[in-house]
């Protein structure tokens, strides 16, 4: 099994930055080019998939058969402020800081 | 022999019997790691103060005539993607350099209850993604057998501290084979339990329906010891499953007379090295001789594991990765004047190429327009994969595959990402499948450890490791010690 | 001029009164310090899980069977992507292809005309956080502080079809969508404080169009009267827009309450899209019959059931049992008093004139009226037993509101019981008619009125305290 070339371009370079937007990420422009190519072999892979019939499988999200799990309506203390915060990049009034949230 | 060259049940034996003490044996490991660490880089964060603290109260205990647990006083490595409370655990990340969990994973809690020894946080591919421990922001782990290489990953610096004797034992996450194959690659023995079977509570989330914590160890029976230190329904984890968990010291048993091995063809194909099928043949014959009945089976969908793993896996991680945005923990960038760009700008910086890579792909398979073609797709694939297993159950007890189609290899290879995805091939689709899997050691090519892997039903692992035990009885490979050889 | 047609649909969103949030044990109290009721889970910390409240399930359940809904067994949550900083997992938990319940309806009654609304749908989700911005909007705020103590608190969303069709429609679904989860007790619907919210999916098209025109979705109503003069605005702009030839943009708008205006949040919003995928950490819920009857067996008196009571129990008239009806405290309130009352309608009466009249001024509900039931269905007695004229029980009530007391003592204290004492009136008659030689003479004469000022001169010397039907009737008879 070896990879094959990125003949097909299932994503361009401007697909990619919207990916990344959503992601909230950006991919560098020194990046580009190469991410894109590698992203396109991988999804061009993903082409095998065709050659399977899935009509009526059901989907498998959870791999055991267990449901109903639930935790009674009873309050426990939380963690304390002084924690909640202690990893907090900027604190103001007992809050997480952030900058402005409209750009 | 050396203190830090016992397996944890010698190392429980000792104490017991007033040998050493538990101070000794953490100091000696210590020593251990400070000779060996500049060469292997196992580890990201070391916490001697505590564990002397901590074997210090064990060795107080056994001074007063307490019953200690099987692993109390007993030093092991904790993965850094494990949540341990005051205790830096950073998934070898930049974004999580500095962070400090304020609450335990429930395998710590029940770990500290049983007074282990927690010697410091091993060193891991970011987030867990990859197989090689060199995505690691603090750079890569080397291989104990030939420091040229890596230990492979995601959990490497877990495989290697043990096989350098730089812990009795480890805990790893496997999600896609990240116990197993470092395992393999450093002559361990490493155990990912069924889905469910171990709380996944505290441990960092890459692809939340795949991940599982399990023991690496140096044999069978330290991997029995940890897994039934750590097994069992937790209220914190809704997959958790709730059913009785059985000592599983009790399946060590040397017997495997009328067991039935299936070996499933896709496993053995072109994609397997010889060398690693050379020692696969082995290990048949010697099951073989020892009474097990050899099945051929078939797994027909293995090929479309890996492509199907890399929608599943991605999409999960993608939101799992979501909650590192810069407010409330983690790594946020300076420059940003607001919100939404102190998210990207953080992210961007704090993630590495893998990681973001990652997220992207898993964004794309689940954004509108694409979900069926991929994720849903995938889903449906992964349905047909446990199908073929369950099938192949019907006509075997366990199933015995290479934990690796390959050795493992150099550090700095520069292979594409998708050739590196591909050599998942062996352990991915027992993830996807959520069943128990383990590796062993059966042999040895060019001084470098192969590991086997024996895979079993849904919370079977009892059967598992009786096969591993039986057959690790009857070899000599989980004596042979790493030499720390190569250049580095 | 091209006459219009608006189509409203609105979407709930109602937080669930469990003790604690929907996957973790904090408590779900209201108006604490900042993030004092967190958690590794609730905060997002790596690594932490969410376990379902199961009294989530059961709140849902009910507020589905009330509304009518057809119930869906298999549930299953799903993971909502998008980021904000009140966020905590930069996903939301939700339901997405799989809610809870589907095909339910409130009928609503709008000037006497009954009419049946449909809902579309009822998922579970969980709440976010909190931002308190440095200024004094977002937009002049140069950064925001973030509370998670209301980030996984469980919320309904209830989404109705586009079935309304004026701003008058929309106020009586959320009014009567607003007491039966009241009734219910699924939700303590407190606008102000965000427990009930509403979002208004608005559009206008030509009468006889067979399309609907683009909508625009207006957030931020956070009161009946915004949502009534959101709608009306935003149908005026939207004609607007159209007379002039132009096109309604579909997009957010936001209600200015200060300016009474819609504004656009288009800002630089990016195309949404949510990546919805099943919540691997959550396992499916199974509902089951024994279950689902359960909660409909349990399920309370819905106002349209107590509405109907009402008529047909204590005679009182449609509208007023309406009115009564749609807060659950002030049926319970008139229940309460009821039960002990002579005169229902009575009770009725003083509710919808007096007491509302009271708490409106004083801007509280009924649940804070300090007036007790009994204390209530006694002053009404006293009037039915002729203790207390009307305007004597006026007096009384304005007492009670001082210092709730019962009624019978208070007008004992104060002095204030009706004299019905034939004689004792009789001699204040025979003074009056003495005193007023020239009205006498006048009802003689045939002017009937003149008697009105008579009796007026009495209920003044008696200090309001004579029974005026008394006072009437010796009058009557001195006079013959």
């Amino acid at each position: 099994m070896t990879a094959t070339a990125a003949n097909n371009l299932k994503v361009s370079q401007d697909d990619v930055e919207h990916i990344a937007q959503l992601s909230r990420l950006t991919v560098p422009a020194s990046e580009r080019e190469k991410f894109t190519e590698q992203f396109n072999q991988i999804l061009n892979y993903a082409d095998i998939l065709e050659h399977i019939d899935t009509a009526g499988i059901q989907p498998t999200a959870h791999v055991l058969p267990v449901s109903n799990v639930f935790r009674e309506d009873i309050v426990k203390p939380g963690s304390a402020l002084e924690e909640v915060l202690a990893n907090a990049p900027a604190v103001h009034n007992d809050g997480f800081k952030v900058p402005r949230v409209i750009e | 022999m050396e203190l830090y060259r016992l397996t944890a049940h010698e190392a429980h034996d000792k104490l017991v019997k007033k040998e050493i003490s538990s101070v000794e044996l953490t100091e000696a490991l210590y020593k251990r790691i400070e000779e060996t660490e500049p060469k292997v880089k196992a580890y990201v964060t070391l916490d001697k103060e505590n564990a002397l603290a901590q074997a210090a109260a064990v060795d107080a205990a056994i001074a007063a005539g307490k019953e200690i647990a099987p692993l109390a006083g007993v030093p092991g490595a904790i993965k850094d993607n494990i949540s341990t409370k005051g205790l830096r655990t950073t998934c070898s990340s930049k974004m999580l350099a500095n962070m400090v969990p304020i609450y335990d994973a429930h395998v710590i809690k029940k770990l500290r209850q049983a007074e282990t020894i927690f010697l410091g946080k091993t060193n891991m591919d970011e987030f867990a993604m990859g197989s090689t421990t060199e995505t690691s922001f603090f750079g890569p782990t080397h291989n104990p057998w030939n420091l040229e290489l890596i230990p492979g990953g995601s959990s490497g610096g877990s495989a290697a501290a043990v096989a350098a004797g730089e812990a009795l034992w480890s805990l790893g996450s496997d999600t896609g084979g990240s116990i197993r194959q470092p395992a393999s690659f450093n002559g361990c023995v490493g155990i990912k339990p069924t889905y469910g079977r171990v709380s996944r509570y505290g441990c960092v989330a890459f692809a939340s329906s795949l991940d599982q914590i399990g023991p690496i160890t140096r044999d069978v029976t330290d991997a029995a010891l940890v897994l039934n230190c750590i097994s069992g329904k937790d209220a914190m984890d809704a997959t958790s499953l709730d059913v009785p968990v059985p000592d599983f010291t009790k399946a060590l048993v040397a017997d495997v007379k009328g067991l039935r091995i299936g070996l499933p063809a896709e496993f053995y194909g072109e994609g397997t090295a010889r060398v690693v099928k050379d020692e696969l043949d082995k290990a048949v014959e010697i099951y073989k001789k020892l009474g097990a009945e050899i099945v051929p089976v078939s797994l027909p969908h293995t090929k479309y594991a890996v492509i199907t793993y890399y929608i599943i896996a991605p999409a999960e991680a993608s939101a799992n990765l979501a909650r590192f945005d810069g407010v409330r923990y983690g790594y946020r960038s300076q420059q940003a004047t607001s919100a939404p760009e102190m998210t990207t700008q953080s992210r961007t910086e704090g993630f590495g190429l893998e990681v973001r890579r990652r997220i992207m792909l898993g964004t794309y398979v689940l954004s509108s327009g694409y979900y069926d073609a991929y994720y849903k797709k995938a889903m449906q694939v992964r349905t047909l994969i446990c199908q073929d297993y369950a099938e192949a159950f019907k006509k075997c007890d366990v199933l015995l595959t290479p934990t690796s189609p390959v050795p493992a290899y150099k550090i700095d290879s520069q292979m594409d990402p998708l050739s590196i995805y591909m050599l998942d091939v062996t352990t991915i689709p027992v993830n996807m499948a959520g069943l128990p899997g383990i590796s062993l050691p059966c042999g040895f090519a060019d001084g470098l450890p192969i590991g086997m892997q024996l895979i079993g039903r849904a919370l079977d692992e009892a059967t598992v490791l009786r096969a591993a035990y039986t057959f690790e009885q009857a070899t000599e490979f989980h004596k042979v010690y790493a030499k720390l050889g190569g250049k580095d | 001029m091209t006459r219009y047609i608006t189509v409203i649909g609105l979407e709930v969103h109602a937080e669930l009164k469990t003790k604690t949030k929907a996957f973790c044990s904090c408590s779900t109290a209201f108006g604490s310090r900042p993030n004092t009721h967190v958690c590794p889970v609730c905060t997002g910390m790596p690594g932490a899980l969410p376990v379902l409240n199961k009294q989530v399930v059961e709140f849902a359940l009910r507020a589905a069977l009330a509304l009518n809904c057809r119930i869906n067994k298999f549930n299953k949550f799903d993971r909502k992507n998008y980021f904000y900083p009140d966020l905590a997992k930069g996903y939301q938990i939700s339901q997405f292809d799989q809610p809870i319940c589907e095909h339910g309806y409130i009928d609503i009654n709008v000037e006497g005309e009954e009419k049946r609304i449909g809902i579309t749908r009822i998922h579970m989700e969980e709440d976010a956080g909190k931002l308190v911005h440095s200024g004094a909007t977002i937009s002049t705020s140069d950064f925001s502080a973030v509370d998670y103590n209301r980030a996984g608190v469980p919320l309904i969303e209830i989404v109705s079809e586009p079935d309304m069709r004026s701003a008058e429609e929309a106020r009586a679904y959320m009014e009567s969508l607003k007491a039966i989860l009241e009734y219910t007790d699924v939700c303590d619907c407190k606008m102000q404080e965000g427990s009930l919210r509403c979002d208004a999916n608005i559009s206008i098209m030509p009468v006889g169009a067979k399309e609907f025109g683009t909508r625009a979705e207006i957030k931020n109503l956070n009161s009946f009267r915004a949502l009534v003069r959101a709608i009306e605005y935003e149908v005026e702009r939207q004609k607007e827009i159209l007379e002039d030839g132009g096109h309604v943009v579909q997009e957010t708008r936001t209600w200015d309450d200060v300016n009474g205006v819609t504004l656009s949040m288009r800002s630089k919003e990016e195309a949404h899209d949510y990546r919805y995928f099943p919540e691997p950490d959550l396992v499916p819920i199974q509902l089951d019959d024994a279950w689902i009857e359960r909660v409909r067996s349990e399920l309370p008196e819905l106002p349209g059931a107590r509405q109907a009571r009402l008529v047909k129990s204590f005679g009182l008239p449609e509208y007023d049992a309406g009115q009564i009806v749609s807060s659950k405290a002030m049926a319970d309130y008139f229940d309460a008093a009821a039960a002990t009352a002579k005169d229902a309608k009575g009770v009725a009466n003083w509710l919808l004139g007096d007491v509302s009249a009271f708490l409106n001024s004083e801007n509280i509900g009924i649940e804070d009226f300090k007036v007790a039931p009994a204390h209530l269905a006694e002053l009404v007695n006293l009037i039915k037993d002729g203790v207390l004229s009307s305007k004597l029980a006026k007096k009384v009530f304005g007492e009670l509101l001082k210092e709730d007391a019962s009624p019978k003592a208070l007008v004992e204290k104060l002095g204030l019981q009706q004299v019905s004492d034939e004689g004792a009136i009789a001699a204040l008659v025979d003074e009056a008619i003495a005193a007023n030689p020239q009205s006498v003479a006048d009802y003689k004469a045939g002017k009937d009125k003149a008697i009105g000022f008579l009796v007026g001169q009495i209920m003044k010397k008696s200090r309001g305290k004579a029974n005026p039907g008394l006072v009437q009737k010796l009058l009557k008879e001195r006079l013959q």
